[in-house]
Formats: C-alpha cells, sequence, structure tokens
C-alpha cells in the first residue's frame, strides 16, 4: 500500500480519499450485495416459498389450529401489556435522567442498558429463580394461588424485561439534547409540574418514543429465548407466536409452521417500513439520529 | 406545541390493552394438563380426544387437555419449577424420581401405584439409516467404523438419549464378558462419531430426516416408524440391532397439583384410559409396545413388532437411580467420555 502511494503521482496522493480502483469498487459492492442477499433476501423470501408450498389453501389453513390462533392471541395480549408499560417506564426514567441531576444517574443508565447485554436465556432463568416453585418468592405465590411462571403473567415479566431499554434508549438522548430551557420557560410562565410535562416535554418527544414503541413492540412479539424458558410450553395457553413456530416445526408440520413465521417476518417488514418513514419524515426529532 | 397528537398517541396505547384482554379466551371449563416428553406427540393428540369423549360419556361433562412436550429432563425441571402438571407421562422413571424428590408433591413409591412399573407401553431403541444401508450398520459394532456419523440427543437433557446411551452400553457389556472398562470404551468411541446433540429426540430426527445430517439415526422404535409416515418410506430403513434395551416411559399423577387443582378424579381416568383396550390400541397405532398386546383391536399394528433381545435397566444397571447417578449424573461417566469436538 505505501509503495503505491509513494509511486503514484501528485495528482492521485490529493484526489478524494474515498475513492478507490473500479474493481475495488465492484468487489466491495458484490460482496456486500452478496452478503445482504445470502443472509437477509433469501432466507426472507425461502420463509414464503416454504409457507406457500402446499399453495394457497395450505396457508390459510394453518391458521384454522386452534392453538396457532391462541398463539397469536397471547402474543398480542403481552406486547399490549408489555409495550405500555415499557413506554410508562421508558418516558420516567428518561425524563428523570435528561432533566435532572442526581446521585447515581449513570449507574442507573448502565442498568438500563443491562437488558441488551445479558442473553435472554439468562433473563428467563432468573425469572424462575425468583418466581419459580422453588424461587425466592414462589411459595409464597403458590400459597396465595397466583402462577407466575409457566402463565401468562412470567411471558409478560420476561417480555417487559428484554424490551425494557427500547424506549428510554430512544428518549434519552433526545432529551438530553433539548435541554430544559422550554420546560423552565413553561415553569417561569406558571405552568406546574404535570401541566409542563404534558404541554412541552412529551410534544417534543412525540416521535422518538413512537419510534421506541415500534422497537419495543417488535422485540416484545418477537421475542423467543427468555419466554421460552417460562412458558412451560403449555399448549393453546402459553405459546406465544415464536414458540409456536418451533412447536409446529418439530411436529413436522412445516407448511404450517413457516405460515406462522410469515406473520411474524411481516411484522418485521412492517416495522422496517414504519421506521424508515419515521426516519425519513421526523429524522430530526428521533434521537437516533442525534446520537454521538 | 402539539399537544393534541400526543395524547391521541396515548388514547391509542390505552385502548390497545383492553381489545387484547378482551380476545382472551374463556377458561371456565375444567382442564387436566399432561406434561410429556418428545415423541408422544402424536399419539397424545389422539388419546386426548379420545378421553375427551370417554369423560364426556362417563360424567357427562366437558374437559380439556392440555399438553406440552419436550425433552424429559426439561419437562422434570419445568415441573419442579412449578409447572401446574396434573399428569406426567414422561421418557424414564428417574426423571419423575427427580420431581418426587426435588418436590415432595407425589410419593417415593409412585412406580409401584400402576401395572407394569407404572408403564402402559414400552418401548425400544433401533438404528434408523438411510435407504439401501449405504454403510452397511448392521449392530452397534458398525456405529464406530471409521466414516460412520451417529445422531443422538444429549442424554442430559433427553430421555431417549440416554437409552441410547444404556442400549449400547448393555451391547458393550455383551460383547466383551461383562467388563465395563470396555463397554466404557465402546460407548466413549461410539460418541465421537456423534456430530451434533441436540436437547430431544423430536429435535435429533429432525436432524437426520429433514437436515439430513448423519448415517444413523439412534431412535426411538416409534420414532424411527414415524418417519417413515412423515417423510416416506422411500428414504429410511430400520436396522434391528443384536441386542438393546427395554424402555420404559412411566406416566404418574402430580398429587400436590391434582389436590390443588381438584382433578384427581380426571387424572385417574386419564391414566387408567391408557391400559384399557382402547388405549392400548392407540399406542400400538402410534407404534409403542402395549403391556397388553392381546387387547389392541388391530392385530396388525401388533403383530409389526420384532422380537427382539432386550436387557432392562433393573437386571443391567441396578434400577435408574443407581444408572441416573453413576452415568449421567455431574462428574458421571457421560461428562467422563464426552468431550465436545
Amino acid at each position: 500500500m505505501s509503495a503505491d502511494v509513494a509511486a503514484a503521482p501528485a495528482a492521485r496522493l490529493i484526489a478524494n480519499p474515498t475513492t478507490e480502483s473500479r474493481a475495488a469498487r465492484l468487489l466491495l459492492i458484490g460482496l456486500g450485495l452478496g452478503f445482504l442477499a445470502l443472509f437477509l433476501v433469501i432466507p426472507l423470501f425461502a420463509v414464503f416459498a416454504e409457507a406457500f408450498r402446499n399453495g394457497a389453501a395450505a396457508y390459510f389453513e394453518a391458521f384454522g389450529d386452534p392453538d396457532t390462533q391462541a398463539a397469536i392471541r397471547l402474543t398480542l395480549l403481552v406486547a399490549a401489556i408489555a409495550v405500555p408499560l415499557n413506554v410508562v417506564f421508558g418516558l420516567a426514567a428518561s425524563w428523570a435522567i435528561a432533566k435532572f441531576d442526581f446521585r447515581g444517574k449513570s449507574f442507573l443508565l448502565t442498568l438500563i442498558d443491562l437488558p441488551f447485554s445479558v442473553s435472554p436465556v439468562v433473563a428467563g432463568l432468573c425469572f424462575i429463580v425468583l418466581f419459580g416453585a422453588n424461587g425466592y418468592f414462589g411459595p409464597w405465590l403458590d400459597h396465595h394461588g397466583v402462577q407466575v411462571i409457566f402463565a401468562v403473567p412470567g411471558l409478560v415479566i420476561a417480555t417487559v424485561f428484554v424490551t425494557f431499554p427500547f424506549v428510554a434508549r430512544e428518549l434519552i438522548p433526545l432529551m438530553q439534547e433539548q435541554g430544559t430551557s422550554e420546560e423552565e420557560a413553561a415553569l417561569s410562565l406558571g405552568a406546574n409540574g404535570w401541566r409542563t410535562f404534558w404541554s412541552v416535554t412529551l410534544p417534543n418527544v412525540r416521535w422518538a418514543l413512537l419510534y421506541g414503541v415500534l422497537l419495543s413492540n417488535a422485540r416484545a412479539m418477537g421475542e423467543f429465548g427468555a419466554v421460552s424458558v417460562v412458558s412451560g410450553h403449555l399448549r393453546g395457553l402459553t405459546n406465544t407466536l415464536p414458540l409456536q413456530v418451533e412447536i409446529l416445526y418439530n411436529d413436522y408440520n412445516f407448511v404450517a409452521a413457516f405460515a406462522a413465521a410469515t406473520l411474524l417476518a411481516g411484522l418485521g417488514l412492517v416495522t422496517l417500513v414504519v421506521k424508515s418513514l419515521l426516519e425519513w419524515r421526523y429524522g430530526d426529532e428521533i434521537s437516533s439520529k442525534h446520537r454521538k | 406545541m402539539n399537544r393534541r397528537s400526543a395524547s391521541r398517541l396515548f388514547a391509542a396505547l390505552a385502548l390497545a390493552a383492553p381489545i387484547a384482554f378482551g380476545a382472551l379466551p374463556a377458561a371456565a371449563q375444567s382442564t387436566l394438563t399432561n406434561v410429556s416428553y418428545d415423541p408422544t406427540r402424536e399419539l397424545y393428540k389422539d388419546f386426548n380426544a379420545l378421553f375427551v369423549k370417554h369423560w364426556k360419556a362417563e360424567t357427562g361433562e366437558d374437559i380439556k387437555i392440555q399438553v406440552s412436550h419436550g425433552g424429559s429432563g426439561k419437562q422434570a425441571r419445568s415441573v419442579i419449577d412449578g409447572l401446574n402438571a396434573d399428569v406426567v407421562t414422561l421418557a424414564l422413571a428417574s426423571d419423575i424420581d427427580a420431581i418426587a424428590k426435588a418436590t415432595n408433591k407425589l410419593p417415593a413409591d409412585w412406580q409401584k401405584r400402576l401395572p407394569n412399573n407404572s408403564s402402559p407401553y414400552t418401548s425400544t431403541i433401533v438404528f434408523l439409516v438411510r435407504k439401501g444401508n449405504p454403510k452397511g450398520i448392521k449392530d452397534w459394532g458398525d456405529l464406530v467404523k471409521p466414516g460412520v456419523e451417529v445422531i443422538t440427543p444429549n442424554p442430559k437433557t433427553s430421555g431417549g438419549a440416554r437409552w441410547n446411551y444404556l442400549a449400547a452400553w448393555a451391547y458393550g457389556l455383551k460383547q466383551n464378558g461383562d467388563d465395563p472398562e470396555k463397554a466404557k470404551a465402546f460407548v466413549a468411541e461410539l460418541f465421537k462419531h456423534v456430530p451434533v446433540l441436540d436437547s430431544g429426540a423430536r429435535g435429533s430426527t429432525t436432524t437426520f430426516a429433514q437436515r439430513g445430517l448423519g448415517d444413523v439415526l439412534l431412535a426411538w422404535e416409534n420414532e424411527a416408524y414415524l418417519s417413515f409416515a412423515e417423510f416416506g418410506d422411500d428414504k429410511f430403513e430400520i436396522v434391528f440391532p443384536s441386542v438393546s434395551i427395554l424402555a420404559e416411559p412411566p406416566v404418574a399423577i402430580v398429587d400436590a397439583n391434582v389436590e390443588k387443582n381438584g382433578t384427581r378424579k380426571a387424572a385417574e381416568a386419564y391414566l387408567n384410559l391408557l391400559y384399557s383396550p382402547e388405549g392400548q390400541s392407540l399406542a400400538a397405532k402410534h407404534f409403542y409396545r402395549p403391556v397388553k398386546p392381546e387387547t389392541v383391536s388391530n392385530k396388525a399394528d401388533v403383530e409389526r413388532f420384532q422380537k427382539l433381545d432386550l436387557v432392562t435397566i433393573d437386571d443391567t444397571f441396578g434400577g435408574w437411580a443407581k444408572a441416573q447417578k453413576e452415568h449421567f449424573g455431574d462428574g458421571g461417566v457421560f461428562d467422563e467420555i464426552f468431550k465436545p469436538k
């Protein structure tokens, strides 16, 4: 490399440093596209191809299975509980972190990121240790007739855990950048804290909030590892859609498995489109553009 | 500031939750939960339908059966951790022993409560090979020939895998005048030929049949026959080894759970129905060896089972409690011989 540079005429030296030879460019673009095709496009195509292998009738028949229908309902239910909880927690946490100064703030930030760095399986096992029959709270819960693990509450808790950072992580950088001057203005004009939050803070972050909701919803509906540990795999009762896909596959029911998988793939595609729309339309109001 | 659109966003979120709640199925009807192992999916699908009809005829009540399938050891672990099973129908006695020991939810002598060591059906371990048997596999000894790849699940998590392992050990003993050191060497050599360990029997079958890995699958007899039904009999052949093991997958009521759920009667009827002629016929239909073959309605289902030289866990290994501790416990023989590549 250095020999090339030395031998090149002076004009080459001050040429645009990001320009490469034609061959190198083609090679790099080819590699990039090939990688994309191999790891993203072809598998996605394969999911749909397998789902429709025996025709559209077989595809739609797969959704007549009561267990699959129950899995779809359960997935929607878990997301409908977990995502709003995350909105509340995420708003509260980012508001506290971005607008106030207090001891242990960076520790709190690290804690919020914990679910990103912990494997979902470990998260699931933690909840077994906490709420399982032999866990810390298990016997007490059992005594009061509350089933957490291997029931819907356990699935919700595990999902809240793995999706926790999405909303907060979207809001914190944006709120930090916006600073506190608008809130100070509102307060000095006589608004109370609650009014300031609803009229100033929240509208300022609404698109970023929606963006976070979108991401946490996609993860909530697609989560496999953590919910697998706490599910117990009771058919028609505690299987979310991703777990149902695995069960159908292991039942040799390949078409139905891939049919159910197309729902998850579809959810991913919709998420991607809405996400791109948000980035395109409200890019400067979404914190991902503000991250340093 | 656009306050209205922000409130609308929240209104939408607040609305979403009750809608999803409303979509929850009503769960008023009485239910019975059967926590089972991997290859019984098809059997219990049919059997549950039979029981629902039977229970309705007997009592006039509607009942719903919930099932969960997975590696036998994993399923036992879930019941220990609080999975609310009324009955467990697992791959081997030591998994139910583990539940009894860890939770006291059923008595230690649970296995004496139902006929035939609480096993309404038995099975054994056979080889599934590719059509035409290209590697010429006839017996256990052929599995350790160079270039032969063997598919079996992980004995730590799968009941079937533990039967596979013990059947291989029994052959090792028989071949070497009951010398345990030589049997151990044989099993160690065998596991060097295993390229992938799935966590359950069903995963291994899919690995072998669907993904096309390996030359021979050590499988439950029922799982081997089932792959014919699922993938067509032009793809595989079954090889019956000179010696195998009598696998007795037991069933039991989890007493503490049925007391809590008020399901003892239904749970007892459920397990008893397994021993009835209808239950035995279904077991045979799904390639399990019925313990009362004379009661099976379709004789052809019974006649297709080959007579095999089967050793038992009690005679050869001194019972499950001993075999489990010696071979599959932490620091047991399996830990010693199996070194992942």
